[in-house]
């Protein structure tokens, strides 16, 4: 199907694009890699009077990484994550999750501001947000303010996002050297979105589990914080029992509703189980070394 | 309707203005204005990969990018592929390998191989099923595209020493 008539402009920096907004944010949208926004545009899901590109807006290409985290530009896209060696180090989760995302082609283009946006219940990025306390730091015409992921999300492809704001960059904090982490989801089909994604980390103290960390995709109207599943974890070996534990609480702690992809049910199960496998393989030998 | 915009890209080498509007994709400039119609589009929105052509050296989705997006970017599509009438290694590869039936996809997995052994000569089986995940073939049941891909990275290897 072919998108609706729009006007388009592309403005070449920041300012110029919030003074569009400004005027015409009601009935524009912005647009970074397009991944998720032109399939929605051909379906006629939405048809705004104004696409506003902000691709070529170089200053929202940056990464930085430095002692108080991780700064991703809006316009990083899951190419430049993959391929950074240094985030490898300084964020094995954030790569590991994003290694999910999508396929080939879509990961050239696709954008972390654009899937923060986006706001799909099942996505990785957001999870990811949600699960390191990130900060999404958005610009308008009023200056900047800078949004915790748990305040950012209020539905399915749904935030708080005022009409004349657009994402900036995104930051998570700091990752603490030989912390426990995995991230597993499952898909039909490798590169779709997930049935349910878990992500988790931890750091050990003399040989017990603190500060555990789990958020999930796919289970929920946004990706969801599990504080249950942390309080089994927290102050304790990881043992068979521990892991039971946890993965009865992440099934205990989401009411999926049913749609065409899956049964609620399922999804709660698959949480379950994703969740036993998570810790299971954040505990083996190894995992905490960064490599 | 809204506005016509120019947009000025080069396409297999050589540099091509299309006067479009906002809302015409990648894909349908390619092949209505330029009349390039070997990019086909099957889903339209960005599942199927028939349309894959390469930007800038990276495989992208020619349904998901409107031509406007385009503008001042270096595209090669799988009519580039080819010198002329002499296939290239990796289609040679296809032929010898049968890993073309009804071909509606083909082009899609040509132009996203072509990448993907540019970039990683050495991608093993695994690799390669991953990243032509994102390329639905309802014929051949991919064994036979998976082998000529295997076999064409000689020739992709050859031109790294190079």
């Amino acid at each position: 199907m072919k998108a609706a008539s729009f006007e388009y402009v592309r403005p070449d920096r920041l300012e110029r694009a919030i003074a569009f907004l400004t005027e015409h944010g009601d009935e524009a949208k912005v647009i970074a890699g397009g991944q998720s926004l032109v399939p929605m545009l051909a379906f006629r899901l939405t048809a705004p009077r104004f696409l506003v590109d902000i691709g070529r807006i170089s200053e929202l290409r940056r990464v930085a990484i430095d002692a108080g985290g991780i700064r991703l530009g809006a316009l990083a896209r899951w190419r430049d994550i993959e391929r950074n060696e240094e985030l490898h180090r300084a964020h094995p989760l954030l790569v590991e999750a994003i290694r999910h995302v999508a396929h080939y082609q879509i990961r050239n283009r696709g954008t972390v501001g654009g899937s923060l946006a986006h706001a799909d219940p099942a996505a990785e990025m957001p999870g990811i947000a949600i699960t390191c306390e990130a900060k999404i730091v958005v610009a308008g015409r009023q200056g900047q303010r800078v949004i915790p992921a748990a305040n950012f999300f209020t539905g399915p492809l749904t935030t708080v996002l005022q009409p004349d704001e657009l994402i900036v960059e995104v930051r998570l904090p700091s990752w603490r050297s030989g912390r426990r982490w995995a991230f597993e989801e499952f898909a039909r089909r490798r590169g779709d979105f997930a049935l349910a994604g878990i992500a988790l980390f931890y750091d050990t103290e003399n040989g017990k589990a603190c500060d555990a960390r789990v958020g999930a995709v796919g289970v929920a109207d946004t990706p969801v914080r599990l504080p249950a599943v942390e309080a089994t974890i927290n102050g304790n070996t990881i043992t068979e029992n521990v892991i039971c534990a946890a993965g009865a609480a992440a099934f205990d702690s989401v009411d999926p509703p049913d749609d065409i992809h899956a049964p609620g049910d399922y999804r709660r199960a698959l949480l379950q189980v994703l969740t036993e496998r998570a810790l299971s393989s954040a505990a083996q030998p190894g995992r905490g070394d960064n490599v | 309707m809204s506005q016509r915009q120019i947009a000025r890209f080069t396409v297999n080498g050589k540099a091509h203005e299309a006067a479009v509007e906002p809302r015409t994709t990648l894909a349908d400039c390619l092949r209505h204005d330029l009349k390039l119609t070997g990019t086909h589009v099957g889903c339209e929105h960005g599942v199927c990969g028939a349309c894959t052509v390469i930007a800038d050296g990276e495989a992208v989705r020619s349904c998901l990018m409107f031509a406007v997006q385009a503008d001042g970017m270096d595209i090669t599509t799988v009519e580039g592929l080819s010198e002329g009438d002499q296939l290239s290694p990796l289609q040679a590869s296809f032929r010898k390998h049968h890993a073309v039936q009804c071909g509606f996809c083909t082009a899609g997995i040509l132009t996203t191989a072509h990448v993907l052994l540019t970039e990683e000569p050495d991608a093993d089986a695994d690799r390669i099923r991953e990243v032509l995940s994102g390329n639905i073939c309802r014929c051949t049941g991919y064994v036979q595209i998976i082998d000529a891909v295997l076999d064409a990275r000689a020739a992709y290897k050859a031109k790294d020493a190079r």
